[in-house]
């Protein structure tokens, strides 16, 4: 590998990793507080890029409007889920809620199949030109788009990592993850501290699937279901319930899975498949992942 | 006692955990101003009754009614922000939370942040040891510096009703006397005390009048110095024949 097709690679990887990392963190944080796998998770960030692209096509919003705009729904969106399926199981079997994610999931897929239809749609039609274009670095031909995702990428971390170590709501949500009934003792309302944690996970869930959806530029109702896996295996990767976790996670799968073709592209056919590998090994070796402490037991 | 001054008063409160009767016709009141203490053996549901005016566990049946509101079965943040707060059993400390955090989560449903600092500097006064402790995590302080942020945290809620579970408990002597001494203190600064012990001891002698509570019922109630003198309390709570 050249040093240059080197330098692309690094930055798809940087840039892959990023959005697993953003998928991730939806999952780490409602695991942490329910020890429920949100399997809808993955829909939320198709449901995102479609209210992007109509944003676009059918309000003729400009796109960063309409970016925005999706953003909010999806956070919307993540915190519904939580009322109609989640909250009315809260004392039931653990069990019960995570049929009911498996359910929600087939239920946002079907919808987005009858509503928005089963063909793809191009996504090119919203990404604004200037992301398009292609920049030399060091001779390796990156587009602005690569260098656009990661940053909002790592902007949209950094704005994360704020919330939830320096305000009000991100303590009561550390709070809750170890200790539901004593943080309602504090005089917090439980629910909408899970349900603020469910909107925050989707909105960056959404923002990842606007990104995903330009970077591949076109749009499907299943197009949640792989990213959404990998974020997933991302998080458990990095200790799932851990937030830092789930973001080095995501970066190491993703640069993991661009560098492997790299170097070797004859594997090329088998990407989807180190994910899973990583998954089963860590499973065997270190089940609480790379920063995952074992969990406390919950009373 | 007329109505006005009660804070809290619970009438034939019944509990159930699946088929477990735990509480079965609990009656106390709880005079504004008074140290009420509740003690008993383990399981005579001391903890049951306080985690039920709370919030956290419902009533099958019966009323808990606070400064005259009904607030029986009403979730606990309601009933946090109506002035009720809780040292709750074995302390119940945020481990990943800094003590400062703790205490902040404390004072969740307050905006009045001159208030806050007020509190902060009195509860310092209170524990001087947690001022030096503030950016340590609450999970690695000691058992009774735990305790101590335990109350602490409690008190950041400035309540009308403090309620502890047991705060003496697994501390070493000299700073079980500590505990009582402040209870006794935070009482004095105008805030009711409804207090539950194993040790019967310092919680007779710390608070003004006791009821003894027996596989979730009451057994025995009268003011401390009568409960102190009384053959059957003496024999089974303070371990003298
Ligand atoms: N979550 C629960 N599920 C089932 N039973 C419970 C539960 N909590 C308490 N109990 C039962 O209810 C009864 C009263 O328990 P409670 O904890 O109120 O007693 P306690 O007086 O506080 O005891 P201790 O002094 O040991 O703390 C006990 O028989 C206990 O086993
Ligand atoms: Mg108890």
């Amino acid at each position: 590998m050249s040093g240059t097709i080197f330098l692309q690679n690094l930055f798809n990887g940087l840039t892959l990793g990023g959005l697993y990392a953003l998928i991730a963190i939806g999952y780490t944080m409602v695991y942490g507080i329910l020890r429920l796998i949100n399997f809808a998770h993955g829909d939320v960030l198709m449901i995102g890029a479609y209210l992007a692209f109509y944003g676009v096509t059918l309000m003729s919003m400009p796109w960063y409007i309409s970016v925005v705009v999706a953003i909010l729904g999806s956070a919307g969106l993540g915190f519904l889920i939580d009322r109609v399926a989640y909250k009315p199981l809260r004392e039931s079997p653990r069990i019960s809620a995570l049929i009911t994610a498996i359910g929600m999931s087939f239920f946002l897929e079907s919808f987005a199949v009858v509503v928005f239809g089963g063909i793809p749609k191009s996504f090119l039609s919203i990404t604004p030109r200037f992301l398009k274009k292609v920049v030399v670095v060091f001779g390796a031909r990156i587009q602005v788009l690569t260098f656009f995702a990661l940053a909002t990428t790592v902007a949209l971390l950094a704005l994360l990592l704020w919330i939830v170590y320096k305000t009000k709501i991100g303590m009561a949500m550390r709070a809750i993850a170890t200790d539901i009934p004593t943080t309602a003792l504090m005089g917090a309302n439980i629910d909408n501290i899970i349900g603020f944690t469910f909107a925050l996970g989707s909105a960056l869930a959404g923002a990842g699937g606007i990104i995903w959806a330009m970077r591949y530029p076109q749009i499907n109702p299943y197009m949640g279901f792989m990213p959404g896996l990998k974020a997933f295996i991302a998080a458990v990767f990095g200790g799932i319930g851990s937030i830092q976790g789930a973001m080095l996670g995501g970066f190491i799968l993703g640069m993991m899975e661009i560098m492997i073709v790299g170097f070797f592209p004859q594997l090329a056919g088998y990407r989807d498949v180190f994910a899973f590998v990583i998954l089963i090994l860590i499973l065997m070796f270190k089940p609480t992942g790379i920063m995952g402490k074992k969990l406390t037991v919950k009373v | 006692m007329s109505r006005e001054e009660l804070m809290l008063e619970v009438e034939d409160l019944h509990v159930y955990y699946g088929a477990i009767h735990a509480l079965k016709g609990i009656s106390l009141k709880v005079p504004k101003g008074a140290i009420i203490t509740l003690i008993g053996a383990n399981g005579a549901g001391k903890t049951t009754t306080l985690t039920t005016i709370a919030g956290l566990v419902k009533a099958r049946s019966g009323r808990i009614k606070f400064m005259g509101e009904d607030i029986t079965n009403k979730p606990p943040h309601t009933v946090t922000q109506m002035g009720i707060a809780m040292v709750p059993e074995g302390r119940r400390i945020f481990p990943n939370l800094t003590v400062y955090e703790n205490l902040m989560m404390g004072a969740y449903t307050r905006k009045d942040r001159e208030g806050i600092q007020e509190d902060l500097e009195w509860v310092f006064q209170l524990f001087p040891r947690l001022k030096e402790r503030l950016t340590q995590l609450g999970g690695t302080l000691s058992g009774g510096e735990q305790q101590m942020l335990a109350i602490s945290r409690a008190l950041m809620s400035r309540p009308k009703l403090l309620m502890m579970d047991e705060p003496s408990l697994g501390l070493a002597p000299l700073l079980v006397m500590e505990v009582f001494d402040v209870i006794k203190k935070i009482n004095g600064e105008g805030t009711t005390i409804l207090l539950v012990e194993q040790n019967a001891m310092g919680a007779l002698k710390t608070a003004h009048y006791g009821y003894v509570l027996e596989t979730g019922k009451i057994v025995l109630e009268g003011p401390t110095d009568e409960l102190l003198q009384n053959e059957e309390v003496k024999k089974a709570y303070l371990g003298v024949a």
